[in-house]
């Protein structure tokens, strides 16, 4: 565990992606067999153990500490497994063995009963040291979240072979821990590994944000366009084994395999192909609010319930593979003009094509972008993000290619709020007073008085946050546990710009509407708290029913 | 006869009815007694200050000559009358010349502590404990979470680092005022001898350490030298410097930072430490338990910092705890990018 902790420890104040890259890797050139290899499916997010859940660690340190002192560490330090490492108070007597290591760690808990791993979990704290302690409980909650990517991963081992991270990507998925055939392939000494795996990830080509400059002086006819939906981008890949059997996988943009969330959409992949799309919830042929799709995420189990009232559907961009066949390296135009076929074959009303939008010039398309409504997308427009650009020519390129693909994301809403509380943040956060619920003003028989509409944690920069957090501190005039009320008159308070999506009902919210994806776009030093929006403005922004 | 008669809250902080003064105070006061020469705690412009000459020397060197009117200094041990309060300061480990104030009135003693650390220090005097009814605490690193390893070990994993990358220069940000004269300290206590180069922010407090007796061996400034020049030096800063236009003189460096907020990541991660330093000079979660219990105290008062976690503890160990939420101490310690923002953590 030592060096994986140590590992662990340097990545954690390593800001710097190129250096943490050759952490890892250096990591994987020093680590033996099999360490190294339960270490990359640590870093990948490929270690999974049922019985050791964050409920258990929170039991152990439950059974050595105080409650309440447990809750305000935890609350001041922000993460789970820190706060455990650090509290972990010394055993009465040292038990007089190594600490163990990762290998032993990972399948010593794989052959555990559920019984014995509190046990087990406990020795190793006792045995470790704090780093060790942080890196044990990171690994078997599954959540290192340090900052280390699996795509980050991935390309340190690329780099340890002199390959590149698609090559990973293409034989990852139907390997497993601890990887003896891939670190085989990557140092030379095997060959590589055959993706026997009928329905792989294949790495999403991705689209810049459009800036002028980007179709300035370039012939429109060049190129075409669609609506950029807003659900989430994922990638629906099936086929056949060599024994027969189908298999269909559902990933997300970053390879994530969410099959397990989506099983009414799994039913339906009866083909052999690879399909790049949006995943929206529809219902009688129309795109149903974020909101909605929101409840259908991050399940580990779906009831049948929900099932029936938010059927999953994809919304077809491209096609990767058809019958066998890669066609990546086809033209966006021919890749069109197969999946048109394709979708039409299957013949499926949950996966239907996301339209083109005919334009002759940029205007066209401008005017487009400003109302969908009226340009194609109809009652569909309310899910309209925005439209993308593609080149006719460009292939599909995985990753961020230059001048292929463009975003031009409708221009957010913006409404000026006031700061009502706040709270710290956690991880990287966690010192900092960085969750801000703010108000706007609404009309009371006693007066004006101000309403929170929204929670905003991010948009500003490290200065503005500093900033932010200087004026909670001196402005607090109350707290709740770990929220801080801050000074909120008409005359004294933060003015905050705040930028958001768009706007829903909601029954849970005081105000009656959830904001989607508020963030701070500018902090209002110039204004006073009186001249911040009403909840009248905000109102008008609601869709219809 | 109640603690509250012998020292009560007001605008300017605490203060002693009996003894018409206060200790600490955030604003200018007509007569002040002073626990230590950081700037939350030793402000300029009051009529009169009582502290130890070392503190006075300290708000001297900070401040101008004329910090006050009227300097009383008083050595650690001797009793003071003021008012009708009998004051004694003991030595509180915290800097050069910090101490605690013990307030005796009517029978009754309440000690103020100041910030304190039990730890060793090579350039203090170290903490006394002091019998008292109540004792009036800081909290800066009351969480149990905080537990400062100890300092002659981390200093150990600086000179490692430098060992390991010996043409890089380590800057290590340490505040001016007794930090950075400690991690010194510590660093010819590990056998290092070559001249330190110290920033211009710490050199006359530096200086001045030295004037007091403290040794801290060659130190050099960094101003006017080449970058081949600094490469595989051991620099100290304030620690803002770190982030200035300053520290683009040194190709590559380690950034380290000495202070007791490196012990949680997310913390050491938003100051931008690579090679961070658990070295406080508060007392940790440990060290605040043991001193309140030596101290005897029935009832303790919590003046800054994690006030909630102490009061939680004293309730369950049958000591009357309160929280004073006072504003202006620590504050600029917690997480802010100013020169004061470790100041003296």
């Amino acid at each position: 565990m030592n060096r994986f902790a140590a590992l662990v420890d340097r990545l954690a104040y390593e800001p710097r992606r190129n250096a943490k890259i050759e952490l890892v890797r250096a990591y994987l050139a020093e680590a033996p067999d099999p360490d190294r290899g339960y270490a990359l499916a640590a870093l990948t997010g490929g270690l999974d153990f049922p019985h050791a859940k964050p409920g258990l660690i929170r039991a152990l340190i439950a059974e050595r500490t105080d409650p309440v002192l447990f809750a305000l560490s935890y609350d001041y330090v922000g993460d789970l497994s820190e706060t455990v490492a650090l509290m972990w108070p010394a055993p009465d007597a040292t038990p007089n063995l190594p600490p163990p290591g990762i290998a032993e760690v990972v399948e010593t808990l794989r052959t555990s009963s559920r019984l014995e791993i509190p046990r087990l979990i406990a020795r190793w704290l006792d045995l470790l040291d704090e780093a060790g302690r942080f890196a044990l409980l990171k690994l078997i909650t599954g959540s290192l979240r340090i900052g280390v990517s699996a795509r980050l991963a991935k390309t340190a081992l690329a780099r340890l072979g002199g390959r590149e991270p698609d090559e990973v990507e293409e034989v990852w998925h139907g390997l497993a821990p601890p990887y003896g055939p891939l670190f085989d392939w990557i140092e030379g000494r095997g060959a590589r590994p055959s993706s026997v795996d009928p329905a792989p990830f294949r790495p999403p080509m991705l689209a810049h944000a459009l800036e002028e400059r980007d179709v300035e002086g370039n012939d429109p006819a060049l190129f075409r366009a669609e609506w950029k939906w807003d659900g989430i981008r994922v990638q629906a890949a099936a086929g056949r084994t060599p024994e027969g059997r189908q298999v269909a996988r559902l990933f997300s943009r970053s390879g994530d395999d969410i099959s397990a969330t989506f099983p009414d959409l799994l039913d339906r992949l009866d083909f052999d192909g690879a399909i790049d799309g949006e995943l929206l919830i529809l219902i009688d042929g129309r795109v149903q609010p974020f909101a909605t799709l929101q409840q259908r995420l991050n399940r580990k189990t779906v009831t049948p319930k929900l099932l029936a009232e938010m059927p999953a559907a994809i919304r077809a961009y491209d096609l990767l593979a058809e019958n066998g066949e890669d066609v990546r390296g086809l033209p966006f135009d021919e890749r069109r003009a197969r999946l048109e076929a394709f979708v039409a074959r299957l013949g499926d009303p949950l996966i239907d094509l996301s339209p083109m939008i005919p334009f002759a010039t940029w205007d066209d398309l401008a005017a487009a972008r400003a109302d969908p409504a009226s340009h194609g997308a109809g009652a569909d427009a309310e899910a309209v993000e925005g439209v993308m650009i593609k080149r006719a020519l460009a292939p599909y390129v995985p990753g961020r290619p230059k001048g292929e693909w463009f975003k031009w994301k409708r221009d957010p809403y913006t409404v000026d709020a006031v700061l009502m509380y706040a709270q710290r943040g956690h991880g990287k956060r966690s010192s900092f007073y960085s969750d801000y619920t703010f108000g706007v003003w609404r009309e009371t028989a006693t007066g004006r008085e101000l309403v929170p509409v929204g929670k905003a944690y991010f948009g500003f920069t490290d200065e503005e946050l500093k900033e932010i957090d200087r004026f909670v501190r001196n402005n607090t005039v109350g707290r709740f546990g770990p929220v801080r009320e801050v000074v909120h008159t008409a005359e004294a308070g933060l003015v905050l710009e705040v930028a958001f999506e768009g706007l829903n009902r909601s029954t849970r919210h005081k105000s009656g509407i959830a904001m989607r994806f508020p963030r701070v776009a500018r902090l209002r030093w110039d204004k006073r708290p009186h001249e911040a929006d009403t909840i009248d403005g905000l109102m008008a922004l609601l869709p219809e029913g | 006869m109640r603690a509250e008669d012998l020292l009560t809250l007001d605008a300017a902080g605490l203060y002693c009815p009996p003894g018409g003064f206060h200790v600490d105070p955030v604003r200018p006061v007509a007569r002040a007694v002073i626990t230590h020469g950081h700037s939350d705690h030793a402000r300029s412009g009051h009529q009169a200050v009582l502290a130890t000459p070392e503190t006075l020397a300290i708000m001297a060197v900070r401040y101008g000559a004329d910090f006050t009117r009227a300097r009383q200094p008083v050595d650690y041990g001797e009793t003071v009358r003021v008012g009708d309060v009998d004051v004694t300061l003991y030595p509180a480990g915290h800097v050069l010349g910090s101490a605690q104030i013990l307030l005796e009135w009517k029978g009754l003693r309440l000690v103020v502590s100041g910030d304190y650390k039990r730890q060793p220090d090579p350039t203090c005097t170290p903490f006394e404990p002091v019998r008292c009814h109540a004792f009036i605490t800081e909290a800066t690193f009351a969480l149990p979470v905080f537990r400062h390893p100890s300092a002659a070990g981390e200093i150990a994993r600086l000179m490692d680092s430098h060992r390991l990358f010996p043409e890089r220069t380590h800057l290590v940000g340490a505040y001016a005022l007794g930090k950075a004269q400690r991690v010194i300290a510590l660093i010819r206590e590990a056998g290092y001898d070559a001249p330190i180069l110290i920033h211009g922010g710490l050199d006359k407090l530096c200086r001045f350490y030295g004037e007091m007796g403290v040794n801290l061996g060659p130190l050099e400034g960094v101003a006017g030298r080449a970058k081949a020049d600094v490469a595989g030096r051991i620099v100290l800063c304030p620690p803002s410097a770190t982030a200035d236009l300053w520290a683009r003189r040194f190709a590559d460096p380690v950034t380290a930072f000495a202070s007791g907020w490196m012990r949680v990541r997310a913390r050491a991660r938003q100051r931008g430490a690579e090679l961070p330093l658990v070295i406080s000079d508060h007392s940790d979660w440990d060290d605040l338990l043991a001193t309140i219990r030596e101290t005897g105290a029935e009832e303790v008062w919590v003046t800054h910092g994690q006030e909630d976690a102490l009061v939680h503890w004293c309730g369950q160990n049958a000591i009357r705890g309160r929280p004073l939420h006072l504003i202006g101490y620590g504050d600029e310690e917690e997480g802010e990018g100013a020169t004061a923002a470790v100041e003296g953590s």
